[in-house]
């Protein structure tokens, strides 16, 4: 961290997604749920933000009537909770004290409830009893939900923070960035997280710049300071100087004039110099995405990540539920394909009542399909709604985080169930659809030869690949830098898939972040990958470089690859190689 | 300045379950108190709270044998107080 004289402050962190923006800061709690506004209201306004705060909380209190009436009545203890939850709604320390708050500091209901609930975690984080430390969590989760219902009741008028602003967390996991309206923001700057964390797949997918692994940003910055967000180089300018300032607008102007380029072309189909055609295809999570995707230059949805639903209803949909939104997805994208990627997650994300099992390491645990062979019914319960859908459009379905052989059976005799049960429902539905397993698991690449033989096709998750090949967390900033998608080792997992694929005859994607860099391209055309999927922002970019790829030099330069055994060696052949063609960084010296 | 002279009445009682004065029977006191008509309080470990909020409750940290003190500003809850005393005499229906 460098302060000038002028008060300028630099920071540099790690670059979550390319791109320049200036803008003003605008500060994320702490506790990264919400943005919370603060702000004055008159005498005459008092007794209705009181009132706004009282609906809010009746209408908290019935929704969480409903959990606990769906609830299974077995399940002692999690009642337990829940009920005690719905006492504490009314609670004198939340519910009056806010109430009171109002009134005496004439603050928005938001604010009073925030500085309340936070005077009352302090009381409880003093008491060395485990028991009552833990009710912090308590007055947590009841706040969380009053503030979310407070949102709610205004949603409309919370649009008033269209300054368009630069976010300023901690951190921001994919569920807060969809609780947030991202029209609204220029760019985010994060304290924790590294390069491909979830975080910066976010911003990616979002096309905002965003420097992430700050570490000091939030001590740093307050409210309204003006920031300039390097997202190329990795840079935080705090409150920049006059100089710094005209030349950071001069090189935002070239980059967009750039980026527009770009664009102009994506329609265009992604044909390289010698006239390979490569399919690219976008990574979405959300339908409303669709419309991006289209307009990058998408051509299918290589995949669709369903987590969104199930962390965003708190619970398990139901098949109807699921049914409708992969219906209306497929709808959207007839007649192109939609790969549908089954449940990837940790159950406790879910449902916190689930289960009361903390797992010391969750990337190693049971997650995605580990946790739906162990828990049938949810399984079940999507992969019909995904057969239903099939019936509709064009899905080929993908399972997640397949380590052997008997977990690809295990799916088979669960899909099979499902057939049955549509069967028996008199339900339409298409079971001719190809189905996939993510190679995202070291174990999987090595075994590819054998998969191959039970599956139609595989995608590589490269985001996942690399993590547990290099045994490196990609969200820890002390390591990031070691997370290297041009690692030889990574690229000899990836040929061998690639080539157990092509002996087989199957089908071969890839779907992680890796697809979306520009100097990895030529690397993935000499390994004969002619199927991408990729953040569709990073699809503009990739076709421009695809179209300047010959595929007989970059297979000829492949041979070659293999033999270096450095990163380094791999990364500054490449650039040598492909200088001339390689984009624009945004920030490069030579502007 | 003139003192407030109401006349406070107060009953003795103390913690009798295993688990100690927890979520559960501390929202079930909260509630027993929220019909009362005038103030109550509950005083233990030298420290006053508000009988009607559970987490003012919780906060007392009582554990098992804690000597509680149970206090209501007007005759009128008697019936209250009463029932709060006979909730914490049972072990908050708790073995």
């Amino acid at each position: 961290m460098q302060p000038s004289s002028s008060g300028q402050i630099s920071i540099r962190g790690i670059s979550g997604s390319p791109g320049i923006c200036i803008g003003k800061a605008y500060l994320v709690d702490k506790e990264g749920v919400n943005l919370i506004k603060r702000y004055p209201i008159s005498d005459a306004q008092i007794s209705k933000e009181i009132d706004r705060f009282k609906q809010a909380v009746s209408k908290a209190k019935n929704d969480y009537a409903k959990i606990i009436e769906s609830i299974d009545k077995s399940i002692e203890d999690n009642l337990d909770i829940l009920e005690t939850h719905m006492a504490l709604f009314e609670d004198k320390m939340l519910y009056g004290r806010t109430i009171d708050t109002i009134s005496t500091d004439k603050i928005n209901a938001e604010w009073a409830l925030r500085k309340v609930s936070r005077r009352a975690k302090a009381m409880f984080q003093q008491i060395d009893d485990p028991y009552l430390k833990a009710r912090v969590n308590d007055i947590d989760q009841v706040t969380d939900k009053i503030m979310s219902s407070l949102f709610g009741a205004q949603d409309k008028k919370i649009s008033d923070i269209n300054k368009r602003v630069i976010l300023v967390a901690h951190d921001l996991s994919p569920a807060d960035a969809s609780q947030i309206q991202l029209e609204m923001i220029k760019g985010f700057v994060t304290d924790r997280g590294g390069k491909d964390s979830h975080t910066s797949i976010v911003a990616k997918s979002l096309k905002i710049p965003s420097v992430l692994g700050l570490g000091k940003a939030m001590i740093n910055v307050k409210n309204d300071d003006i920031l300039i967000v390097d997202g190329s180089t990795g840079l935080l300018i705090i409150n920049p100087d006059e100089d710094t300032l005209f030349q950071y607008e001069e090189r935002l102007t070239k980059f967009e004039a750039y980026r527009a380029g770009l664009e102009r072309e994506s329609h265009l189909p992604a044909v390289t110099k010698d006239g390979v055609v490569l399919n690219l295809m976008a990574n979405i999570e959300l339908v409303e995405e669709v419309v991006a995707a289209k307009d990058y230059g998408a051509t299918d949805i290589g995949l669709f990540r369903t987590e969104f639903l199930y962390l965003d209803l708190r619970r398990f949909p139901t098949e109807d539920e699921l049914f409708c939104k992969y219906k209306e997805l497929v709808e959207l994208m007839l007649p192109h394909s939609v790969t549908i990627r089954t449940l990837d997650i940790n159950g406790d994300k879910v449902n916190p009542y689930l289960s009361v099992v903390e797992e010391a390491n969750p990337s190693l645990g049971l997650r995605a399909v580990r946790f739906c062979l162990e828990n049938e019914p949810v399984f079940i319960t999507q992969l019909k709604a995904i057969l239903r859908a099939a019936a509709i459009g064009n899905i080929k379905l993908l399972i997640p985080m397949i380590s052997c052989v008997e977990e690809i059976i295990q799916v088979k005799q669960a899909l099979c169930k499902a057939i049955h049960e549509l069967e028996q429902e008199n339900k339409i539905f298409n079971k001719d659809i190809p189905l996939g397993v993510m190679i995202e698991v070291p174990s999987a690449a090595i075994m590819a030869d054998h998969l191959a033989e039970h599956v139609d096709f595989f995608s590589i998750g490269t985001n996942d690949l690399i993590q547990y090949a290099l045994a490196i967390d990609r969200r820890n900033p002390q390591v990031a830098h070691l997370y290297q998608a041009l690692n030889p080792a990574v690229l000899r997992m990836i040929k061998m898939t690639c080539d157990a694929a092509k002996k087989k005859g199957i089908g071969i994607v890839m779907c992680g972040e890796m697809a979306g860099d520009p100097i990895n391209i030529p690397v993935l055309i000499g390994l004969g990958l002619t199927d991408l999927s990729m953040n569709s922002a990073s699809i503009p970019v990739v076709k421009n470089m695809i179209r300047n790829i010959d595929s007989r030099k970059a297979e000829n330069c492949m041979e070659k690859i293999m033999e270096f055994n450095t990163v380094k060696d791999i990364t500054e052949y490449i650039i040598n190689e492909y200088k001339d063609i390689l984009p624009f960084q945004g920030t490069d010296e030579s502007l | 300045m003139i003192l407030k002279d109401s006349i406070t009445i107060t009953r003795g009682t103390s913690v009798k379950n295993e688990l100690g004065m927890h979520a559960r029977p501390a929202s079930r006191i909260a509630q027993l108190a929220g019909s009362a008509r005038f103030c109550i309080w509950l005083h233990a470990n030298s420290t006053r709270v508000d009988a009607t909020s559970t987490l003012d409750i919780l906060t007392l940290c009582a554990v098992k044998g804690t000597q509680i003190v149970v206090e209501i500003e007007n005759q009128k809850d008697m019936d209250v107080l009463n029932q709060i005393i006979d909730f914490f005499e049972t072990g908050f229906g708790e073995s």
